[in-house]
């Protein structure tokens, strides 16, 4: 299979200094925050490739720079051999832009309310100056609505049924892949069951390729192929999602999923992680878990670890095995 | 049932509108034990955080209560006066909100916010309630406690904060808790830490917790008994192990399915066709029916009777039997 996302030591840090003059006065130097920091993945076609973590695990950011919506601080992203960031080529650039497209989390608040539905769908073939005739009825019956529906405006839907409109606007172009950000942490268990059943039929009917962000472990486990783990900025485990779940190597890895509850852990007396996430714009020295490892010795203190391979695992860990 | 903190019988909570009365909660019923954790489960618009505030008495008007009757530790109090409730709230029932930084008030320090509870409902001096905020910061986990209680809410992270909203809800030592979503904002790793902790306490100190939640999997772990709710009713209550693997309403039974789970893998998801009623349109009958594979006449009629289940109740004219599920799953 060849990789349709090749994503290679990417780094983004935002700046997130006070303005000039408070610097000045209170005598604060510049900060920064490394959201993401060196990561390396390769997404193949036709999979799914999942990215977890916490909040400020950086899973976001780089969705949104794999579209296109964030430039990278440095390393690139390669979409079928097209460096978004970097290319001079527009045609390649226009191509690879309707390759790609994103669901977000809140389908409140990403569907524009003053617009009807048909143009909302239409919009990204519009924009390329597509035909757009009969389109966002078609998309509407593929995505389980109705046709007439065309005419309504947003505020008519439901929070499941606005999904699938978000999800009818990423298909419009005709993508190879899309990148979902949360596509289900805002629905209800029940309606999340009718939107992943869909995403999977549609992948299957147009060989979609999902890049799909979560901090749901169980969401992850039902929809991934492969599975990379975040953790402060940096990817500190990637493996197939079986591998993953029956031997996590690392010791992150291990804590998420000791913690995730279980609907089968009846009264389970669980062990509660200790500690917080660290403050980003100021991370740990060396591998930046070990603060709460229970595993850390000096040298993690010092030294970051490098990505190894161990089986058919990648993991960043000086004592995995 | 004397012994039972909490009681609610029969709840009803209306909301008059221009284009009729809605009914958010209807009929609802039952008790907590000491040192018991009911977890209440649903889908958004299912009415469990309107219960938890019809219990604590925080209904925003219109809504009011129209029916029933709600009893903490033996005493009626849906009918109270609002100052008397006042005086209730926090010394008896103690609330830990969703947010936990739109439920602190971030001009005051968590000491100052503490200690005007612990004097507003105990009647100690000022450096005993002080004493008694340190031991309440010590209690639930925060490092450092003394230091830390001259600190703003904002100093806090977002677990920190849940911890003191928690402190903050039981410094008076009340004897019921009601934690509406207490985790659904914060990371898995702090989820495992606030719902060990809410664990702790309620088997220390044999508080009554009702803990209102949308996540099975915080439900399966912390809960003694379950109540599912759909549509404003009760549509299914007993205990935690029984309703999660062998649900008796079909509603129960979809939910539990429709969750996405380890042992299931790449397989569909069984979901559930059509989404809840909205309440100004309610089917008749039993609320489900019409995405209800078992539905028959009756069910279009009338509500579901309440039926014995083992350990628990259900509303449901065709319940479940174990056979089924077995051949269903």
């Amino acid at each position: 299979m060849s990789a349709l996302i090749s994503v290679k030591n990417l780094t983004r840090v935002f700046d997130v200094s006070k303005p000039w003059l408070n610097r000045v006065i209170e005598r604060k130097p510049k900060a920064f925050l490394t959201a993401v920091s060196d990561v390396s993945f390769e997404v193949p076609e036709n999979s799914v490739y999942a990215l977890v973590g916490e909040s400020g695990s950086g899973k976001s950011t780089i969705g949104k720079i794999i579209v296109g919506l964030v430039p990278p601080t440095s390393g690139s992203v390669e979409v079928n051999g097209v460096d978004l960031s970097a290319s001079k080529n527009t045609a390649d650039i226009a191509r690879v832009r309707s390759d790609i497209q994103m669901i977000f989390q809140d389908p409140y608040a990403s569907l524009n309310p003053r617009w009807r539905v048909r143009d909302i769908i239409a919009e990204p073939v519009t924009v390329l100056g597509g035909e757009t005739e009969g389109l966002a009825e078609r998309l509407l019956e593929q995505v389980g609505l109705s046709a007439a529906d065309a005419h309504e405006y947003p505020h008519e839907f439901s929070g499941g049924q606005r999904q699938r409109l978000c999800i009818a606007r990423a298909l419009a172009s005709e993508p190879k892949m899309i990148v979902c950000d949360e596509p289900t942490s805002a629905l209800d268990v029940s309606v999340q069951a009718q939107v992943l059943n869909l995403m999977s039929d549609l992948r299957e009917e147009f060989g979609l390729t999902y890049l799909f962000i979560s901090h749901d472990l169980t969401v992850v486990q039902h929809v991934a192929d492969m599975i990379g783990v975040l953790y402060l900025g940096s990817l500190v485990e990637e493996a197939p999602r079986d591998t993953l779940f029956s031997t996590p190597k690392h010791p992150y890895t291990r804590m998420l999923f000791d913690a995730a509850p279980r609907m089968d852990g009846f009264g389970r007396e669980v062990d509660p992680p200790k500690g917080e996430i660290p403050d980003p714009i100021n991370p740990p020295s060396g591998c930046t878990f070990h603060p709460r490892c229970p595993l850390a010795v000096d040298r993690c203190r010092t030294e970051r670890p490098e990505m190894r391979r161990i089986g058919e695992t990648r993991v960043s860990c000086h004592m995995a095995e | 049932m004397n012994t039972a903190v909490l009681s609610v019988r029969d709840l009803v909570v209306e909301i008059p509108t221009r284009n009729g009365v809605l009914r958010p909660v209807d009929q609802v019923s039952y008790d907590i034990a000491p040192g018991e954790i009911l977890g209440v489960v649903g889908e958004s618009g299912a009415g469990k955080s309107m219960t938890g505030n019809a219990v604590i008495g925080l209904l925003d008007p219109p809504a009011r209560i129209t029916g029933g009757e709600i009893h903490v530790s033996g005493q009626r109090i849906d009918n109270l006066p609002r100052e008397a409730l006042r005086r209730l709230r926090g010394r008896k029932i103690g609330m830990i909100f969703q947010d936990p930084l739109t439920s602190l008030n971030p001009l005051l320090t968590v000491g100052e916010q503490l200690t005007e509870t612990i004097r507003e409902h105990l009647d100690v001096s000022e450096s005993e309630a002080l004493n008694r905020a340190v031991a309440a910061l010590d209690e639930v986990g925060i490092p450092a406690a003394r230091q830390r209680i001259g600190s703003y809410p904002f100093e806090f992270s977002g677990g920190m904060r849940q911890r003191v909203v928690i402190a903050l809800a039981l410094c008076a030592e009340p004897e019921l808790v009601i934690a509406d979503e207490p985790t659904t904002a914060l990371d898995v790793s702090v989820q495992a830490q606030i719902v060990a902790l809410l664990k702790r306490l309620c088997r220390d100190r044999g508080v009554a917790v009702m803990l209102v939640t949308h996540d099975m999997g915080v439900i399966a772990e912390a809960a003694d008994r379950v109540a599912v709710m759909y549509a404003g009713r009760l549509a299914e209550i007993g205990p935690v192990r029984d309703v999660v693997s062998h649900p008796t309403h079909p509603y129960t039974a979809g939910l539990m399915a429709s969750t996405p789970l380890a042992s299931l893998g790449h397989n569909r998801l069984r979901q559930i066709p059509g989404a809840m009623p909205r309440l100004e349109a309610l089917p008749d009958g039993c609320a489900f029916h019409p995405r209800c594979a078992y539905a028959e006449d009756t069910c279009r009629a009338e509500p579901g009777p309440s039926i014995e289940t083992c350990g628990g109740r259900a509303a449901c004219w065709f319940p479940l039997s174990h056979d089924e599920q077995e051949g269903a799953a």
